[in-house]
């Protein structure tokens, strides 16, 4: 066994997921087999392997992805944006406390 | 596996233009193939009637005046519910977004709406298109129209699934491990995985970044061509998108095949590969030979690290991209007096199981002391797969191999052990993690008429070479071995 209980709710802390206790022993077994099966990759040799950062094509020619002026635009999707929210005042998004007196 | 008949993007030109009918009596008629079907598949999620109306007004109106009509005049297309639409609800096949109505296109549907493509709706899809049989979707599963009780494969299950129903004669997906090509399969139509940084994502709903694609279903590998070539292209709203030109795809379809080496990895026939999709596979590259396609055996030697691999940086991405849903902007809101609550509360009824548990495996990998044993590992791993295609293409000039290990399983077959799940995807997240573009071609059926699919993979941006291996095979009959 890899993975303990404690260490599932404190995952679940960090990704903001409320779990119930039967969830938590459920993702406990599921995720620990996952990872068993994810330990195979300790059998590959990366020693001097640089780590896959970039996906993106770096081929030859001119520069392939290029970056674009870093230009103001108008972009007026405020209320637009605002429309979708559950709860907004203009030009704000409102949301419960942050700090609880 | 023989497509079905019915339109394509040329005949829906040419009755348009000989006015043999009209966008608009088109668009109608897919709307009631739709009516009629769709409760049984479930391939789509939401209708845009209005939008696909107007669409279709604007396409009759340039017939009446005798206009040029734009490449996709009048083609019905469905929408996978991960790309952004104007005004059409997208949810991500999650709860989390049910009331979701983006204000803006995605860059590849903008530009398939100004070729004059017909919106018809959006389509199911595991949620957050994490998923390889369409079953994670918050709303119910679609059902394979080629193989009843069969899953549709995923994540793009209902893309694959109103294809191949004739519910829409194009449609786009979204490719991050599998998902177009795995469903592609299952359903019995070419789908094709473009180049990472061959087509924009602006406006699509992110799962994985380094991994995305979106890319097209059709019944022929013509009109996978024809919306290829639309969306694929540089986008100032997307860096990542490469600024390399885009070819004439269809007019390159009809260019010999004959000479090119079609390299065969040995991994991929190893064990776990069912006999009858084998056998069926084998015929496919013995059909490419006949076509005067040179087999070279070649290796693929880190293959069996590919699927450990992909799940560690696919879900440290997705626990990154999705940490953004959380009840402040858009979509669901739990009740809670605090912030935190509010958040968590959310996310609990928002989130179903599979992606909460990418959550979690993500945010372990990527937390203080196991980084450098997950994620970073993960990384150079993929260095060395990508490193496997690019030594195979000094050699050869496409890899030929079985897109899926099994026949399309059965519905619940799988979604006990997410571990099984996520081994379905073993031949395709290799091409996933290197960037390189496949397509998925029907290569007949099994025994009890099950529909098989080949892989053909290329290297970065040689779509071209690709679509013309898939069309002179299909033109060979390759589809009905």
């Amino acid at each position: 066994m890899k993975l303990s209980r404690e260490e599932v709710l404190r995952v679940a802390e960090l990704a903001h997921l409320e779990l119930s206790d039967a969830e938590a022993e459920t993702y406990r077994g599921q995720l620990d087999s996952i990872l068993e099966y994810i330990e195979t990759l300790n059998r590959v040799d990366v020693s001097g392997v640089e780590p896959m950062a970039q996906v993106a094509y770096a081929g030859e020619g001119p520069a392939a992805t290029p970056l674009r002026e870093d230009v103001a635009r108008p972009c007026d999707v405020g209320d637009a944006i605002l429309a979708q929210a559950p709860e907004a005042k203009k030009p704000y998004f409102r949301v419960p406390k942050v700090i609880e007196r | 596996m023989s497509a079905p008949g019915g339109w394509t993007v040329a005949s829906i030109r040419d009755a348009l233009t000989s006015r043999k009918i009209s966008a608009r009596e088109l668009t109608a008629e897919y709307f009631s193939r739709i009516e009629k079907r769709n409760p049984e598949l479930n391939a789509y999620l939401a209708l845009s009637r209005e939008r696909a109306n107007e669409q279709a007004a604007r396409v009759d109106a340039l017939v009446a005046k005798g206009e040029t009509l734009p490449r996709l005049a009048g083609v019905p297309l469905a929408i996978k519910d991960v790309l952004s639409t104007t005004g059409t609800r997208t949810t991500c096949g999650s709860k989390i977004l049910e009331t979701y109505v983006p204000p803006y296109d995605a860059t590849a549907v903008e530009r398939l709406d100004r070729a004059g493509a017909i919106f018809l709706g959006k389509t199911n899809c595991d949620e957050f298109a994490m998923g390889s049989s369409n079953e994670n979707s918050a709303y119910g599963p679609v059902q394979n129209p080629t193989a009843p009780g069969r899953v549709p494969g995923g994540s793009s299950g209902g893309s694959a699934a109103a294809v191949a129903a004739d519910l829409a004669v194009v449609s786009l997906g979204t490719d991050t491990g599998g998902s177009i090509r795995q469903p592609g399969a299952c359903c019995g139509i070419p789908a094709m995985m473009p180049t990472y940084g061959r087509v924009s994502r602006y406006g699509l709903i992110a799962f994985a970044s380094s991994l995305d694609r979106i890319g097209p279903f059709g019944r022929t590998v013509r009109d996978v061509a024809e919306v290829l070539g639309l969306i694929a292209g540089s986008d100032s709203n997307d860096s990542t998108c490469a600024n390399v030109p885009v070819p004439d795809y269809v007019a390159g379809l009809d260019a010999p095949i004959a000479g090119l080496r079609l390299g065969v990895p040995e991994e991929y026939f190893a064990a776990g590969l069912d006999s009858e999709v084998r056998r069926k596979v084998e015929a496919g590259i013995a059909l490419l030979e006949k076509l005067g396609c040179k087999r070279v055996p070649i290796r693929l030697p880190h293959t069996e690290f590919a699927i450990a691999t992909y799940y560690i940086i696919a879900t440290a991405e997705a626990s990154s991209n999705l940490a953004r849903f959380d009840g402040v902007r858009y979509g669901l809101r739990a009740e809670a007096s605090t912030l935190s609550e509010m958040y968590r509360k959310t996310r609990r009824l928002g989130f179903g199981a599979e992606v909460k548990r990418r959550i979690m495996l993500g945010t372990y990998a990527l937390s203080s002391g196991y980084y450098d044993a997950y994620y970073l590992r993960a990384q150079k791993v993929r260095t060395l797969l990508a490193r496997d295609f690019a030594e195979a293409f000094e050699r050869v000039d496409a890899i030929v191999a079985p897109t899926s290990p099994t026949p399309p399983f059965r519905l619940g077959e799988k979604t006990a052990d997410p571990l099984q799940m996520y081994l379905a995807d073993i031949y395709t997240v290799t091409g996933s993690l290197a960037g390189i573009t496949g397509i998925s071609v029907p290569c007949g059926t099994t025994s009890e008429r099950l529909p098989v699919g080949m892989q053909i993979l290329g290297p970065h941006f040689s779509e071209e070479r690709v679509l013309q291996l898939a069309h002179n095979f299909e033109r060979a009959g390759g589809f009905d071995l």
